[in-house]
């Protein structure tokens, strides 16, 4: 293609000035960038007033967006579930019958878990949501994991609360809108949640590598008894994370630790709760003013010391 | 029989562009807005548990910058790399310093190559690409990232210009339809 003639400033003393001004306009743009960026490196929540604003204008049309999404996703997996329907019903067959005696167990065990703690004097503390919130957005191309979900100030939201969906744990809230908050994920990589196996309480913590799985490093060192299909929960340590939400499942060992999957596959979530933090609901109400104010700080919960790192 | 003969020549394309020109505000403004929708992507009803989709806002800028070359000033980079930032999650700067630098590289590569074809346009947009995607990701992790977390992203973005720049071309014929009526 032939270069365009008019971009030749030629003698005209008013286009050589006007070219040789965007040139100088276009490296201050180039330093003026850097300098926000190196402002925003420094603190991280220095320009998070701007954001959540922008978000809140963006928001009523994610929200419908949000709804067509869910619709479309539904409508594939009804195709793919032609193809997939004899398999799938024999599968489940044998599920059933599975699960079937697993719930009279499970009963059993709810039995006795309710008779135990009637003995100890423990009242049942069910995380009662603050709010139910659709998620309308995530960072698609940027390698930091946020999602936007379509609940706020005004819903009672506050920074640090954990997010949650039915699968299992999502992320925890680290920016708040008038409407809209934003979600720090847990698969991005400044995330870490205090985590234990489900069947022995072995107690690690994972942090997010970017790529939709979570690394698990275990806190004691030594041999790694950790078996692929094990599934981790949230500890509670920290007081921010309810105790046993699900969180992952491992899929590949490492020396230190596994490389595992997220249960709750942000791309598969529609619907999210936010629920309160832990250590200001366990608390009782009279000694609640003493604890550290976790909601006041981005990042309450660092795990251990030597490598919890706030989130940026 | 009449009038069908007169509907037929009304509804002659170039019978239309008679007395027409094109509205002069349209066509400054969608470049400008069509690069904004790409920067909107994160808000799309796209929800990734890790960075798939390319940098859509980046693809709409390099696309009509090398096909329409003059439609966007040097220094567009810094108001479109501050909206960018705004919605893609990346720390706040970081698109206004790479866009700016993406601009002003254009701008030397064309000085030094005037006459370009499209393979060689899609080379010089993808070897921009190749810079930028990983540069971005190293501002916001503060580490380099690794290849497994990078490749896909790139692929992706590096096919996805020959598309992104069909649309831009699409959109720059409907930015100088005559629709305005002279006189």
């Amino acid at each position: 293609m032939a270069p365009p003639s008019n971009r030749r400033s030629g003698f005209s003393r008013r286009a050589q000035y006007t070219t040789f001004f965007g040139y100088l306009a276009a490296g201050l743009g180039a330093l003026v960038g850097g300098g926000l960026l190196i402002a925003s490196l420094t603190d991280s929540s220095r320009f998070s007033g701007v954001r959540s604003a922008a978000t809140d204008v963006t928001a009523p049309v994610a929200k419908a967006a949000a709804a067509s999404r869910a619709e479309g996703s539904g409508l594939f997996s009804a195709i793919a579930g032609y193809f997939t329907s004899g398999k799938e019903n024999a599968d489940l067959r044998r599920e059933v019958a599975l699960a079937r005696v697993k719930l009279v167990e499970a009963q059993a065990v709810a039995e006795e878990n309710k008779r135990l703690k009637d003995l100890l004097g423990l009242a049942r503390q069910d995380p009662k949501p603050v709010a139910v919130a659709l998620m309308i957005g995530s960072s698609s191309s940027s390698t930091r994991r946020f999602a936007t979900i379509s609940a706020g100030r005004d819903q009672g939201v506050a920074i640090g609360m954990p997010v949650r969906s039915p699968l299992g744990l999502v992320g925890r809230v680290l920016e708040v809108g008038d409407s809209t908050s934003r979600v720090l994920l847990i698969t991005d990589t400044e995330s870490i949640v205090p985590v234990r196996r489900a069947s022995d309480g072995i107690p690690a913590f994972t942090t997010g590598r970017a790529d939709g799985t979570l690394q698990l490093r275990l806190i004691s060192l030594g041999i790694n008894p950790l078996k692929r299909g094990d599934v981790v929960v949230t500890s509670g340590s920290g007081g921010l994370y309810h105790p046993g939400t699900a969180v992952a499942v491992v899929d590949r060992l490492l020396p230190d630790g596994a490389i595992a999957r997220v249960l709750s596959d942000p791309a598969a979530t529609e619907y999210v709760t936010v629920e309160p933090i832990w250590s200001q609901m366990a608390t009782p109400a009279g000694t609640a003013g003493t604890t550290p104010g976790t909601s006041a700080s981005a990042s309450p919960a660092p795990v251990n010391p030597a490598t919890g790192s706030t989130a940026r | 029989m009449i009038q069908s003969r007169l509907q037929r020549q009304l509804s002659d394309p170039f019978r239309k562009k008679i007395n027409r020109a094109p509205s002069p505000l349209i066509a400054i403004v969608v470049p400008w807005l069509t690069i904004m929708l790409g920067s909107l992507s994160p808000t799309w009803p796209v929800v990734a548990s890790a960075p798939l989709l390319p940098p859509l806002g980046f693809l709409v800028l390099l696309a009509w910058r090398q096909l329409r070359p003059g439609v966007l000033p040097v220094w567009a980079g810094l108001p479109l790399g501050l909206f960018d930032d705004l919605y893609s999650g990346q720390p706040l700067g970081s698109a206004v310093l790479l866009w700016s630098i993406a601009l002003i590289a254009l701008e030397i590569i064309e000085l030094r190559f005037p006459w370009r074809n499209f393979f060689l346009d899609w080379l010089v947009a993808a070897g921009l690409i190749l810079v930028y995607l990983p540069t971005a990701m190293g501002l916001a992790m503060g580490r380099m990232p690794s290849p497994v977390v990078l490749a896909p992203q790139l692929l992706f973005s590096v096919f996805a210009y020959p598309l992104v720049g069909r649309l831009v071309a699409l959109f720059d014929r409907l930015r100088l339809v005559r629709f305005r009526a002279l006189g």
